[in-house]
């Protein structure tokens, strides 16, 4: 029994690695910088205009967002919170929860831990390496979640996207570059939509970890004390040891 | 006015008898190394997960429901949450990075041997209790992993012929883990279980006072009173508790009172220990992925299987073992024998030189060969297993018993190096 559990867990978790994306691809890294509260706040504002409307972040409420973000109560609640009445709420959607579930297949998972489940290089390579394939049913595929369910929401903002493949030789051996080109149709340039998905990528590794940046300016202050205190521990247990040395 | 409390305590109760008995005129062997700091450790360890925890139940709420929101609850809103939780979480870890360096400054020392088998004992159920209280934490945030790794392990008690099904359901209450299985799991960790390990941590303690603490040299500091005379001994210099010296029929040799001296060398360890562990909570608390795994940053879901499944690294060893043996049954047995060996080792080893200073070479690579293989297994134990790392896991676990018959083998004539009269 336990040994069938074993294989079955080994072939679902293959199974699943092909369905959430775990295949190994070059992830890019995501600009973070969390003291960026300009990133931040644009950041916070994708995720309201594009993501809510299917996926939450039930976890984190608006007032900690804001807190944090330095925005004004009033003006969080006039520009970000549409689906809120009040700035302790938490930052969810009315959205029909199993309709959802049956339009894409499964249910938009929350987002609020996301960047600490997927690592926030996976979300920012996610966003920006989807692609046209008649195959699917909203018309994209995924490069790092294949077969993914989600539709390209983004696309307003980056155009059409297209998978090229490039075949170079470097020094007689053949690469394969993988590019993301896209028809130039959307409101953003490459670049402008690049920073756009890393401002996004930047607040969800915040929303992650809301204390991080606390707990940085915390820890550098008890490593300092910890480090005075082990010199002075040191010494007192030297003066004690000369009766015995 | 304070003497005459202290004298209206004592009269009703010996506190300052139990204190100079316990920890100022306790004698400790003058020649305790690094190694010895992990004892002391253990207990800060113990202390920071009874404290952090009682802070963390105040706010956590054992359902299926609520569990995982009110963890995250704890970590964004509550006052420090965050601090008191990641203090707990990576704590556990601690507890065992410092027990497992514990056991093996026994293992290495003989400090198993007579007379200390009893406190090797105590010290081996204290591991699994300790065992079995992570695994019951872990449930509790309700994650991802926390729900498919109690899958994992529980699945482990339905291999026993005749009982096996039965046992699992007994265990969580339900036919599937749900939340009949967090509350039990909720109770034995907060309570049941805290209480048995506090009580197992006080006879440990008691039982070492009775038979004195080892040291790297595995020589007693304490020798019966033949008139004899120890040059240079420091023990001179103290007062020693009459219940050691006993009125003069022993003389205590190269031994420091308990206190103040080791307790002002082990604020040096816990500071340095505190250095690395608040390293960790400040700045990578979740250790990699090893403290806290990603997935367990979901909520706990029946329906969908996380890629791969691993226990939480202290576990891994052991696990590793249950996977490489091909028959289930045996392969649990296995599991629990790993475990078993060591709290035999008093008996298994029949050599009566404790200190791995003066034994033979062979005792030596042994030892070397039981850390290995330990890693190892700990190693492939996280990892998936493939084929390959089941073959190394198979020889990885042939070693890591190995090292048991090897060493009942060859303990009973070992060609040991003279012992000398004073610790070194």
């Amino acid at each position: 029994m336990l040994k069938k559990l074993f294989t079955v867990l080994a072939l679902v978790g293959s199974a699943s690695v092909m369905a959430a994306g775990g295949n190994a691809v070059h992830l890019d890294k995501a600009p973070i910088n969390l003291k960026d509260q300009a990133s931040l706040q644009r950041g916070a504002k994708l995720f309201q205009n594009y993501c809510l409307g299917c996926h939450q972040m039930q976890y984190q409420r608006y007032s900690v967002t804001f807190r944090d973000l330095g925005i004004p109560d009033e003006v969080g609640m006039a520009e970000l919170a549409f689906t809120a009445n009040k700035v302790g709420d938490y930052i969810k959607n009315a959205a029909p929860k199993e309709d959802l579930a049956r339009w894409f297949g499964a249910p938009p998972p929350d987002l609020t831990n996301v960047a600490r489940v997927r690592g926030p290089d996976w979300i920012y390579t996610y966003l920006r390496t989807f692609y046209v394939d008649p195959t699917r049913p909203f018309g994209v595929n995924n490069e790092v979640f294949p077969l993914v369910g989600m539709p390209h929401v983004l696309q307003e903002l980056q155009g059409i996207p297209t998978k090229v493949v490039e075949t170079k030789m470097v020094d007689g051996v053949e690469h394969k570059e993988t590019k993301f080109e896209t028809d130039g149709s959307g409101e953003l340039s490459t670049d402008e939509y690049d920073a756009a998905i890393g401002d996004l990528v930047n607040y969800l590794e915040y929303t992650g970890e809301p204390t991080k940046l606390e707990s940085h300016s915390l820890g550098i202050k008890v490593m300092i004390f910890l480090v005075i205190f082990f010199i002075f521990a040191f010494l007192l247990k030297k003066e004690y040891w000369k009766d015995v040395h | 006015m304070f003497k005459n409390f202290m004298n209206w305590i004592e009269y009703r109760m010996p506190f300052m008898e139990k204190m100079n008995l316990h920890v100022m005129q306790y004698p400790a062997p003058k020649n305790f190394n690094f190694w010895y700091f992990f004892g002391s450790l253990a207990m800060l360890v113990l202390v920071n997960q009874i404290v952090t925890g009682i802070w963390l139940t105040m706010n956590f709420e054992p359902s299926a429901e609520r569990a995982f929101a009110s963890v995250e609850y704890i970590m964004r809103e509550v006052d420090y949450g965050w601090l008191l939780r990641y203090m707990h979480s990576t704590g556990a870890s601690a507890f065992f990075v410092v027990v497992y360096l514990h056991m093996f400054r026994g293992m290495m020392y003989g400090s198993y041997q007579k007379p200390r088998e009893l406190l090797w004992i105590f010290g081996m159920l204290i591991f699994l209790v300790l065992m079995a209280e992570a695994f019951m934490g872990y449930l509790l945030p309700w994650g991802q992993m926390s729900f498919w790794g109690a899958q994992v392990i529980i699945s482990i008690f339905g291999v026993i012929p005749g009982i096996g099904d039965d046992l699992t359901l007994w265990i969580r209450g339900d036919y599937v883990i749900s939340g009949a299985t967090l509350n039990r799991f909720f109770a034995l960790h907060v309570i049941a279980l805290p209480l048995v390990l506090v009580i197992l941590v006080f006879l440990h303690i008691i039982a070492l006072h009775e038979v004195g603490s080892n040291n790297p040299d595995g020589i007693d500091v304490k020798v019966p009173n033949e008139g004899q005379k120890f040059e240079n001994n420091v023990s001179d210099k103290f007062t020693f508790h009459e219940y050691f010296t006993k009125g003069g029929k022993k003389i205590i040799v190269d031994a420091i009172p308990f206190h103040p001296y080791y307790t002002v060398k082990d604020i040096v360890g816990v500071v340095g220990f505190l250095l690395i562990f608040c390293a960790v909570i400040f700045f990578a608390p979740e250790g990699g992925g090893f403290f806290l795994e990603p997935p367990n940053f979901e909520p706990a879901n029946p329906m969908k299987t996380p890629d791969h499944i691993a226990p939480v690294w202290y576990f891994t060893p052991f696990y590793a073992i249950l996977r490489a043996i091909p028959n289930d049954i045996a392969g649990a047995i296995g599991m629990f024998a790993a475990i078993i060996a060591l709290a035999l080792l008093p008996w298994l080893d029949r050599c009566k030189v404790r200190s791995v200073r003066y034994r033979s070479t062979l005792h030596k690579v042994n030892l070397v060969n039981f850390v290995i293989s330990f890693v190892v297994l700990g190693v492939l134990g996280v990892l998936p297993a493939t084929e390959t790392y089941t073959w190394i896991a198979r020889f990885a676990s042939i070693f890591y018993f190995g090292h048991f018959v090897l060493l009942w083998w060859y303990s009973k004539n070992e060609k040991t190096k003279p012992l000398p009269v004073r610790l070194s």
